[in-house]
């Protein structure tokens, strides 16, 4: 095993915001910070969708608003294939809409609110992801 | 006031997974890879957020209700069963395979790069399919009696939200 790229305090600044958008998410509209059921509940739902939009537009402002206090956009280094992608993409999205959420709904908002269904959820994930890294880099070669 | 504070708040989010490197899939694949090229930093992505979040909730929970709302919309759903443990696992699978998780790549968009772009249009159409199949075919994934995927018009599919005011926030 080689340590490689470690940003500790740029990662906890970054983590310390999200917790902090989670919170006041709730606190302004009263809604959990889910990636998954804001972007699902933004196209599928029928009603109540502007504040997903309004959301939705803000997450997206994030990498110009990081280019403009930095002077670079974030980096984005895609190390895997356009299959992989298109693939990865299509799990994530069936995944993610029957286990009832992601990284950020379960991993931040559910263990936050000590939610047993996502002490259930993001260890399964955790590991099925590790376990697919290993598979493909290490089993292989990728 | 109600939209503008949600878009800022968005922003947050969206600035803090630029500066967490949760947008690049390289770094979170090395997280994932402990055997080789291992990146610890995600564990203190993860870390900050739950840590300001499980204090921030404990505050904010014991209001009377959100600024903009007049209830806390917390999801509801306790049950443990195969579509949590199952579909959690597929998003692992996916997750590994990619990179990006939802929350990663919808800030990355406004990147413009093709392939945030690419997993984006992937994963609506996985959570298109999901939505089909459930809302057509497989009748054992619906909950009786309550709102889930195949009805998110109102709550989205991780909110099951009862429509009355909700007493037991706190223990959930």
């Amino acid at each position: 095993m080689e340590i490689v790229n470690f940003t500790p305090l740029a990662s906890l600044f970054g983590g310390v915001l999200i917790g902090l958008a989670a919170v006041l998410l709730m606190a302004a509209i009263g809604r959990v910070m889910g990636a998954t059921g804001i972007l699902s509940a933004a196209i599928f739902a029928e009603d109540d969708r502007a504040w997903r939009w309004a959301l939705l537009a803000g997450m997206i402002s994030g990498p110009a608003f990081y280019l403009m206090v930095t002077g670079d956009w974030p980096e984005i280094t895609v190390p895997v294939s356009t299959l992989a992608l298109i693939v990865g993409g299509f799990l994530v999205g069936l995944g993610v809409s029957y286990g009832s959420g992601c990284t950020s709904g379960h991993g931040v908002c559910g263990l936050a609110r000590l939610s047993p269904r996502s002490f259930v959820a993001v260890p399964t994930f955790m590991a099925t992801t590790a376990l697919t890294v290993y598979v493909v880099r290490h089993v292989f070669g990728g | 006031m109600r939209l503008i504070s949600v878009y800022l708040i968005g922003l947050i989010f969206g600035v803090g997974i630029s500066i967490s490197g949760m947008a690049n899939p390289e770094k979170v694949l090395n997280f994932f890879d402990f055997v080789g090229t291992w990146d610890p930093s995600l564990a203190f992505v993860m870390g900050g957020a739950v840590v300001v979040a499980f204090f921030g909730y404990r505050f904010v929970l014991k209001r009377e209700g959100p600024t903009f709302d007049h209830i806390f919309h917390v999801p509801q759903n306790r049950s443990i069963d195969l579509k949590l443990v199952g579909g959690s696992a597929v998003f692992g699978v996916g997750w590994g395979l990619s990179g990006f998780c939802p929350g990663g790549a919808l800030p990355a968009l406004g990147t413009g790069r093709w392939e945030v772009i690419l997993f984006t249009v992937a994963l609506i159409g996985g959570m298109g399919v999901a939505r089909y199949i459930n809302t057509h075919y497989d009748k054992r994934f619906q909950t009786p009696g309550g709102p889930d995927l195949h009805q998110p018009a109102a709550h989205g599919p991780i909110d099951h939200a009862p429509k009355g005011p909700m007493p037991e926030h706190t223990h959930n």
